[in-house]
């Protein structure tokens, strides 16, 4: 097992760019949950002060 | 009217495609998910070290997906750029403009993991190679789009302005992909060939066009993801996207008092 952690002398290099490849991709597939949840919310919020004043 | 012509049509207006996207987007990250599993158990298990690179190879199995989805991303991202100033559909517009953080985000990674292979295969991190300079060039390209696309503010028109500059950027792409041939530097010529024989054993073959199916789809499943929350923003004035955030809103008040 710890051979093939170490990859034949090379594991810093090849885990370094596997973690390079999750760790982007992870921080890429989040940003859009982020962004929706953000635009839903503002726009929730929006509309809650609009009608607020409305019935005012 | 053909029917696939009628979707096509019906696709482009923002609550459909909103809706449409949003139930294809689980089966498209399930696949990417287990796609790349299967392709990452390949490429560090299975398939056997290089004879001449030993177990450092095994860096490829990122790397070159990596850099086709860069190119890859970039052409779709012109191509919806095109049709958006050409016919000035709104979602090409966002498509194009999802299209341009996922296509830096692999851009990125192509760069990283080549400088981590380069370091023990050439003894450099980095050099002025053509593919690597020109690689560069392609993450500069992403990101002056990012950037001029929020620098203005009406979005539609800051969409057509970067899709302006896609499009200019377009001439990279052959640089890119044929810089390995034209110049004789330190980056080694394309091991695998779409039109003939590759020069790789099929054992480090599949878990590579494993990995490289699965990052498209990943790359379809970003991109959809990231135009449903831009289309949120566009069509915040309309009433389907103020259905959305009033049930939003009421589901979250609710959970509050839970």
């Amino acid at each position: 097992m710890s051979e093939f952690f170490a990859m034949g002398g090379y594991g810093t290099y090849v885990w370094a760019a596997y973690a390079v490849f999750f760790v982007v991709l992870a921080i890429d597939a989040i940003a859009p949950l982020l962004q929706r949840r953000r635009a839903l919310r503002e726009l929730g919020n929006r509309l809650k002060r609009q009608a607020a004043r409305n019935s005012r | 009217m053909n029917p696939l012509v009628l979707w096509f049509h019906k696709l482009g207006s923002p609550p459909y495609f909103y809706t449409f996207a949003g139930r294809l987007l689980p089966w498209l990250y399930g696949i990417a998910l287990v796609g790349s599993l299967a392709g990452l158990y390949g490429g560090l298990v299975v398939a056997p070290s290089d004879y001449q690179q030993g177990d450092s190879f095994r860096m490829i199995y990122v790397h070159v997906p990596c850099a086709w989805m860069s190119l890859f991303a970039y052409l779709f991202m012109a191509a919806n750029g095109f049709i958006a100033l050409v016919w000035r559909i709104k979602l090409s517009e966002t498509l194009a403009m999802a299209a341009a953080p996922v296509g830096a985000a692999f851009t990125l990674i192509t760069l990283i993991s080549g400088s981590l292979w380069g370091k023990p295969m050439w003894g450099t991190w980095w050099t002025w190679d053509a593919r690597l300079t020109s690689e560069l060039v392609l993450l500069f390209l992403f990101i002056g789009v990012i950037g001029l696309y929020h620098a203005i503010e009406d979005t539609r028109q800051a969409a057509r302005a970067a899709a302006f500059l896609a499009l200019i950027g377009v001439v990279n792409l052959p640089i890119v992909h044929y810089s390995v041939i034209w110049w004789n530097t330190l980056h080694q010529a394309q091991t695998v060939n779409l039109m003939g024989a590759s020069k790789i054993s099929a054992s480090m073959l599949w878990p590579l066009l494993t990995l490289a199916a699965a990052t498209h789809v990943y790359f379809f499943a970003s991109v959809l993801a990231r135009s449903r929350a831009m289309l949120l923003v566009l069509e915040s004035g309309k009433d389907w996207v103020r259905t959305l955030a009033q049930n939003e809103a009421a589901r979250s008040t609710e959970a509050a008092h839970v």
